[in-house]
């Protein structure tokens, strides 16, 4: 049990400290899994809603791949990009790999199925309610997609963040193509993983801690907002 | 008013011979009506008679298996028609901005639309609850936002699909105010209600409609009076029927 | 409010997105081995490398394996490992442009304190693995190719024991860097085949004790290659060129003579002048 006041006493050291390190790595986690997400959201938000709203030849195909995606582990997303951004891959020229982009690029990867598949079902489920009287006003599918996400907001929202704790929480992507170099790409998941190997297990636990509460607030912050706007749109 | 004077009509609406059916149902049987404008046309019968089933496809929401169903002025027939369901379906936004979506659909200009909101508001009695959410509105108040909404597109043809189902007696009031003064300011009316008092204080005209066949299409006056068909005369004995 | 929800979203898309690389940073990617990473040399001596050049150096470390697979890819200017024969083929099919010598290190055994293999004081480490082995004792491998995992299959071949065969009974492939299966070998307790660095910078030992060292089988050399520009022509070849002359100079060489883990030296400089 020492293992864990140890860890409690360094996550305290490293928060009181204002480590220069720990907040250059704090801002960079939360810079990519930020903008990861918020990539993830602006193609997924769309495609999820067209998936519920459109009957196509290979819906069925793209209702199981986005289910499927979901799933896959991080390391093959961090894989494929990695030899998608290798010098030696289609795309080398760019020379993306082991910077943050290239870690962003990962985490859209991992997230956008994610949001895509669980923006489907919201917006199935609300279309079911809406669409007679979406079509009696003249909004087919096409043009009723704005104010069914906008509708669906405070679900969208859990949708999104359910994104945000994957990309947040993945260790497996982010370490093949960032390559958890220190002051370029070392992030919360790939600093706890690197003091994992160094075997000091108290100040990876105490990392842990600190983007358990990171993530922590972020949620809290959402269910406040979704509550409080929640109450007042019914 | 912003609809321009010289719209042709697109009444009359003329169904021919229409049937709709759904796994193997025959839901509404062998239809031929012809609605003129100017009316209030209530639609009565038991339960499950088709009634809802008859609106949509009148309103094209959905397509008979059968027949035909042709506006005089095909062209534009969607955009001067509208509908008020039995439960209404409101925009997780404020109340003028439900009108204020339903307009910009039919491409209604911002100015515009500004002027109709606070009109249709101001005729239904929701001024005041203008920048509410919809949703938090009683289940009146969201009908009678919901017969605005409609009202405001200025429809030449307005289908009410038992829109007092669920309300009191004073919603129910109100509703039946607003429907008439939507049609006093020039719109035809064609509704169904299961409720005989309602047919008897809105109707022109009744059609009577069991298991998806109109038995009975009359004046009101006569169908009240003396209804030709037996299992009308039985309807309005208040016998059940099936 | 929509219209607001999406400017904010976008400017934060915007603001987020990585800005190109400023400009004035001279770098270039080393990649290199898990346990010289692990060991804390490059925190030392890469910040004296960066005062003199004004060159920063990005570490990215992996197994010798990946590392040389990576530099393969030309996803890095150089490549900095301990595998001898891997390094020499790497040059020899043209993906470096010449091995350097630059330091060595050594492996060593380390165990349960109860020793039940009894090893503890044995000279030879080939009589140590086939101790190990006799007794059927608990023997963690990296099994992740990387270069002390390469180490500990040669040694294991002049035993003359395929320890392989027995993997998943005694024999434990972790698959893993070599802090994981020192963390692996503690946790079982198990004997286990390290490198002396990050041994000695290893802070979870639990049981586990030093067996066996100083066997001259167990010398690690490290070799430092320029990949070859010819093959990625994107590759920093006068930086990594300045780092290879400044690691096997006489000021290199000092830094890393100069680097203890508690107290003990921990690479041994061996550049040829």
């Amino acid at each position: 049990m020492t293992d864990f006041s140890d860890a409690f006493a360094a996550a305290i050291g490293l928060v009181l400290g204002l480590d220069t390190s720990l907040t250059e790595i704090v801002g960079l986690s939360l810079r990519v899994s930020l903008t990861a997400v918020a990539i993830a959201a602006f193609i997924g938000l769309p495609v999820g809603a067209a998936i519920a709203l459109f009957r196509f030849p290979g819906r069925f195909f793209f209702v199981v791949a986005t289910n499927a995606l979901m799933g896959m582990p991080p390391v093959v997303v961090g894989l494929i990009v990695y030899l998608l951004l290798s010098r030696a891959g289609p795309f080398g020229v760019f020379g993306l790999l082991f910077t943050p982009t290239a870690m962003i690029v990962a985490q859209v990867l991992l997230v956008t199925p994610i949001i895509a598949a669980l923006t489907r079902q919201v917006i199935e489920d609300l279309w079911i309610e809406y669409e007679e009287q979406m079509r009696s006003l003249g909004a087919g599918p096409g043009r009723a997609v704005p104010a069914l996400l906008w509708d669906g907001r405070f679900t969208l929202i859990t949708a999104i963040l359910a994104g945000f704790g994957r990309a947040s929480a993945e260790v497996g992507a982010v370490m093949i193509v960032g390559g958890n170099i220190d002051h370029v790409t070392r992030v919360m998941t790939t600093s706890i993983a690197l003091e994992v190997s160094k075997g000091n297990l108290a100040l990876a636990l105490g990392l842990g801690m600190i983007l358990l509460v990171l993530s922590a607030s972020i949620n809290a912050a959402a269910y406040l907002i979704q509550h409080n706007t929640k109450r007042w749109h019914a | 008013m912003t609809a321009p004077l010289d719209d042709t009509s697109i009444l009359p609406l003329e169904l021919t011979d229409v049937s709709f059916a759904a796994g193997g149902n025959r839901l509404i049987k062998d239809v031929t009506l012809r609605f003129e404008p100017g009316l209030k046309t209530v639609m009565i019968g038991p339960n499950g008679a088709g009634k809802s089933l008859f609106l949509r496809l009148c309103h094209g929401l959905l397509q008979p298996t059968q027949g035909s169903i042709r506006w005089q002025q095909e062209t534009g027939a969607d955009r001067h028609q509208a509908m008020v369901f039995q439960r209404p379906v409101m925009l997780r936004r404020s109340v003028a901005a439900n009108i204020d979506y339903a307009l910009k659909l039919r491409q209604i200009s911002r100015r515009d639309r500004g002027d109709i909101i606070d009109r249709v508001l101001h005729q239904t009695g929701l001024r005041r609850l203008a920048d509410q959410p919809a949703r938090v509105l009683s289940i009146g108040e969201q009908q009678k936002l919901a017969l605005a909404r409609a009202w405001a597109l200025e429809p030449q043809v307005l289908f009410l699909d038992e829109p007092t189902a669920s309300l009191d007696p004073a919603a129910i009031h109100s509703v039946e105010e607003i429907i008439a003064a939507i049609h006093d300011a020039g719109t035809r009316i064609i509704m169904t209600t299961h409720d005989l008092g309602q047919a008897r204080r809105i109707a022109d005209e009744v059609l009577f409609i069991n298991r998806g066949r109109i038995l009975e299409a009359a004046p009101a006056d006569r169908f009240f009076n003396a209804p030709e068909n037996d299992l009308a005369q039985a309807f309005l004995r208040g016998e059940l029927l099936w | 409010m929509k219209r607001v929800i999406l400017m904010a979203l976008m400017t934060t898309v915007i603001g987020l997105l990585p800005g190109p690389a400023l400009a004035a940073e001279k770098f270039f990617t080393l990649v290199g081995t898990t346990s010289t990473d692990n060991s804390g040399l490059y925190e030392k001596i890469l910040p004296l490398f960066t005062a003199r050049t004004g060159i920063k150096v990005r570490v990215v470390s992996v197994g010798t394996g990946r590392a040389i697979n990576i530099a393969k890819n030309g996803d890095a200017d150089v490549l900095l490992v301990h595998h001898k024969t891997s390094e020499e083929k790497f040059v020899a099919e043209g993906y470096g442009l010449k091995r350097y010598d630059v330091m060595y290190n050594d492996f060593i055994i380390v165990g349960p304190e109860n020793d039940p293999a009894n090893i503890l004081g044995l000279k030879s480490v080939v009589d140590g693995l086939a101790q190990i082995a006799a007794t059927k004792s608990f023997f963690v491998s990296r099994g992740d190719d990387s270069g002390t995992h390469k180490k500990e299959l040669s040694i294991w071949k002049m035993t003359g024991i395929d320890a392989a065969k027995a993997s998943g009974t005694w024999y434990r492939e972790a698959g893993a860097g070599m802090g994981a299966t020192l963390n692996t070998a503690s946790a079982m307790p198990a004997y286990t085949f390290s490198d002396r660095g990050t041994w000695l910078k290893f802070e979870n030992r639990g049981g586990l004790r030093l067996m066996t060292e100083s066997d001259p089988l167990l010398l690690n050399p490290y070799g430092v290659i320029l990949i070859n520009p010819k093959r990625h022509p994107h590759v920093k070849a006068k930086m990594g060129q300045a780092f290879i002359d400044w690691i096997t100079s006489p000021e290199g060489q000092a830094a890393i003579k100069a680097y203890r883990i508690n107290g003990r030296q921990a690479f041994f400089p061996n550049a040829k002048k």
